[in-house]
């Protein structure tokens, strides 16, 4: 800090150019919080968030000395219009094992529907270990109406999955995608009284 | 909190007339003018809030629904937090920066006074379009002033949007304030005063102005996406289209956290000028408290995760935020140690003021106590969103910062007006809210820790007993601070003439100016010894 007489107006002028400045750079570091967000998710497997595209899978040997339980959810968002369950709730597996499950859908509305399902793991620490070859999720699930389908999941668990987690619990959450699209429509769900 | 008392030879240039008087407020450029209509208008919005919380409290007076549907009453907790916290101690912290730092450094005015103007007078605007939204179809926001997505984004109802505007609008007020107080204590200060000679309550400032700076615009991001994702189709915080509800707790608490400092720091400041001056005695570790100020400011950034234990963050992640909260009691703890070691052996007198910032002491302590309970990773599970949050932030906030700017009220009010308070009205303000504050706040420990949630309007009969002293405390308390308001109306017109001094025991370079002091505060920089 100088001292204050030797500051010309023009200096004094600069600093607070300046000062204005830190109030946009914070602006915009709330929007870099987003993409910081989701990768430091992705980066600790925390938060439950599973891989969105295909993971091939590693040709990694079956550890049979442990055996790991999966629990699988389903869930609608917003009294969505469809069927949605899993036809096996639990199932055990070795890590390192390939397992193939579908999940049941049908829609039950009169119009064609196109949803996406969003996944989630819990304990959050799993969903770094449970690794996708193929599912449902990774892109978006269009059917007529009335119609139904068997939507698959094919996975697999690292063989490096902390040793304290013996059950992890898969759910999916489906979401009506025309209701994203346009948020007006969104207003639905909304509780009054 | 009155109008300035205007000298002839000093005053605003003004013509005459109710014309005349409207221009004078509305253009004015004056530190003391901008000052006092920060105070008065956080005065107002005071009662506006306070008489939201007291629908709040006749609805809780007994189980069951009576006054009020559960719909108005979110709408209430809703509007009573965001008032209290932007419409009421925000801008009454501003309006004694403004009032006091030109005055305290040794300079005429603030640095950039036509801004000054501006963020003052963004806030009634800012206000009228929040409280507007209770006039609206589908009512007023009522999703708590937290805002959670997806209650704001997906479920809020229409006037929302209202809300996210007048945030922002709030936010860009508290920016151009800030960088106002930051400038104006860099440049302005007397040539003598060396920052380490800076009054505490100025130091205590430009940290809180750092803070706004920097944590004001991620609140505008946050309700800037919360409003893109209403309307422009983007999913920030929407699982569906890969976004996450969770994120919008990070970015807010990431704001949260610093704006609870924002709201506290410049009380540490007011208590810090008015225990030196009633115990007649120097700040028993000024740097200490300068250094402790600072590094409560640095750790309010590393601590947002512990509003979110409950959320399911990892392990690690909870014994992070648990461990760095946990800090934050250490340079708090310095803050109070100092405060008693200061009226150690001091020659105490107990004027209002000084009773305020004894009770400050004491209520804030259980309040930073109750803070550490909640602090507890493993233990918060039982106390996340039941009245014992409700309770603690009370007494950091009410008995915290609401006292400590009664406190700055009465120890500056002689300087400000001329005239002296009326002592024994103040002693009755004092007393009486002394009582009534612990008697709707401390209730409130108890009922959150036999589980009652916070936000509803209805609960079970095994409440009903403590939420009935809750509420009877509240009324008082509410119809205490009118005595406030009248005394502080009183005294400008009949109150005795204040001197130089006013105190005692005052220190400081406001104290070598009249009361009340000149237009514009020092013309020429004094000499700080």
């Amino acid at each position: 800090m100088k001292e204050p007489e030797v500051k010309t107006p023009r200096r004094r002028n600069k600093f607070t150019y300046v000062l204005f400045i830190v109030p946009f750079l914070m602006f915009g570091f709330c929007f870099a919080l987003v993409p910081l967000y989701n990768v430091f998710c992705s980066a600790f497997g925390i938060n439950g968030k599973t891989n969105t595209t295909s993971i091939r899978k590693a040709d990694t040997a079956i550890s049979d000395n442990r055996n790991i339980t999966i629990q699988f959810l389903a869930t609608n968002n917003e009294k969505l219009p469809w069927s949605f369950k899993p036809n096996k709730v639990e199932l055990t597996l070795h890590p390192g094992e390939n397992k193939r499950v579908t999940y049941y859908a049908k829609n039950n509305s009169d119009h064609t529907m196109t949803i996406q399902a969003i996944p989630s793991v819990s304990p959050g620490n799993a969903a770094k270990y449970l690794l996708k070859t193929e599912c449902f999720c990774f892109t978006q699930q269009t059917l007529g109406a009335h119609k139904s389908m068997d939507m698959p999941i094919l996975f697999h668990i690292d063989p490096d999955l902390p040793k304290n987690i013996h059950v992890i619990t898969l759910s999916y959450t489906i979401f009506d995608l025309a209701k994203l699209k346009n948020p007006t429509a969104r207003k639905g769900g909304r509780i009054t009284r | 909190m009155t109008e300035a008392v205007v000298h002839a030879h000093h005053g605003p240039d003004r013509r005459p007339g109710i014309i005349g008087w409207i221009a004078r407020w509305l253009f004015t450029t004056n530190h003391k003018d901008i000052g006092t209509l920060y105070l008065v208008m956080s005065c107002f919005m005071f009662f506006v809030a306070g008489a939201m919380a007291m629908v709040i409290r006749a609805e809780l007076w007994i189980p069951g629904l009576q006054i009020v549907n559960p719909h108005f009453f979110n709408q209430m907790t809703t509007l009573h937090g965001l008032i209290m916290v932007f419409g009421v101690i925000m801008p009454a912290t501003v309006g004694f920066a403004n009032w006091m730092v030109p005055m305290m450094i040794g300079a005429p005015d603030m640095a950039l006074p036509r801004l000054n103007n501006l963020s003052f007078w963004i806030l009634p605007f800012a206000f009228t379009l929040l409280t507007s939204t209770l006039f609206m179809k589908g009512g007023a926001p009522d999703f708590g002033w937290t805002f959670y997505a997806p209650l704001s984004s997906t479920y809020g109802p229409p006037s929302t949007d209202f809300f996210i505007f007048s945030v922002h609008m709030m936010g860009m007020s508290s920016i151009l304030g800030s960088l106002n107080i930051i400038v104006t204590i860099l440049n302005l200060r007397a040539p003598s005063m060396k920052m380490m000679k800076m009054p505490i309550f100025v130091w205590t400032w430009l940290i809180t102005a750092f803070l706004l700076l920097a944590v004001m615009p991620i609140l505008a991001g946050a309700v800037t996406m919360l409003l893109t994702d209403r309307h422009f189709g983007t999913s920030f915080f929407n699982a569906a289209g890969g976004g996450d509800p969770l994120l919008f707790q990070h970015i807010f608490w990431f704001f949260g956290h610093p704006e609870v400092y924002i709201l506290i720091l410049p009380a540490f400041g007011i208590v810090s000028e008015v225990v030196p001056t009633f115990s007649r005695k120097p700040l028993f570790g000024r740097n200490m408290m300068i250094y402790a100020t600072i590094c409560i400011a640095v750790l309010s950034f590393l601590v947002w995760a512990h509003h979110m234990f409950t959320t399911g963050i990892t392990l690690s992640a909870e014994l992070f935020f648990m461990y760095v909260t946990m800090l934050v009691a250490v340079p708090t703890g310095v803050k109070v140690f100092n405060w008693v070691s200061t009226m150690y052996k001091g020659s105490l007198t107990f004027e209002t003021p000084m009773l305020f910032a004894l009770a400050f002491i004491v209520l804030f302590t259980i309040g930073g106590f109750s803070g550490l309970m909640l602090a507890i990773a493993p233990a918060d599970f039982q106390y996340q969103d039941t009245y014992f949050v409700v309770a603690h932030f009370h007494y950091v906030l009410v008995s915290g910062s609401l006292f400590a700017l009664f406190t700055g009220v009465y120890y500056w009010y002689p300087k400000w007006t001329g005239r002296m308070y009326n002592e024994a009205l103040g002693k009755w303000h004092f007393w009486l809210s002394l009582i009534s504050m612990n008697v709707t706040f401390f209730p409130m420990h108890f009922l959150g820790l036999a589980g009652m949630p916070r936000r509803i309007p209805d609960y079970a009969l095994q409440f009903a007993d403590f939420n009935w002293i809750a509420s009877l405390g509240a009324f008082v308390f509410g119809i205490t601070q009118l005595i406030f308001v009248f005394n502080l109306i009183y005294s400008r017109y009949k109150g005795k003439q204040a001197t130089m001094e006013v105190w005692e025991g005052s220190h400081g370079l406001e104290w070598t100016l009249p009361s009340p002091p000149p237009y514009h505060s020092f013309e020429t920089p004094p000499e700080v010894k």
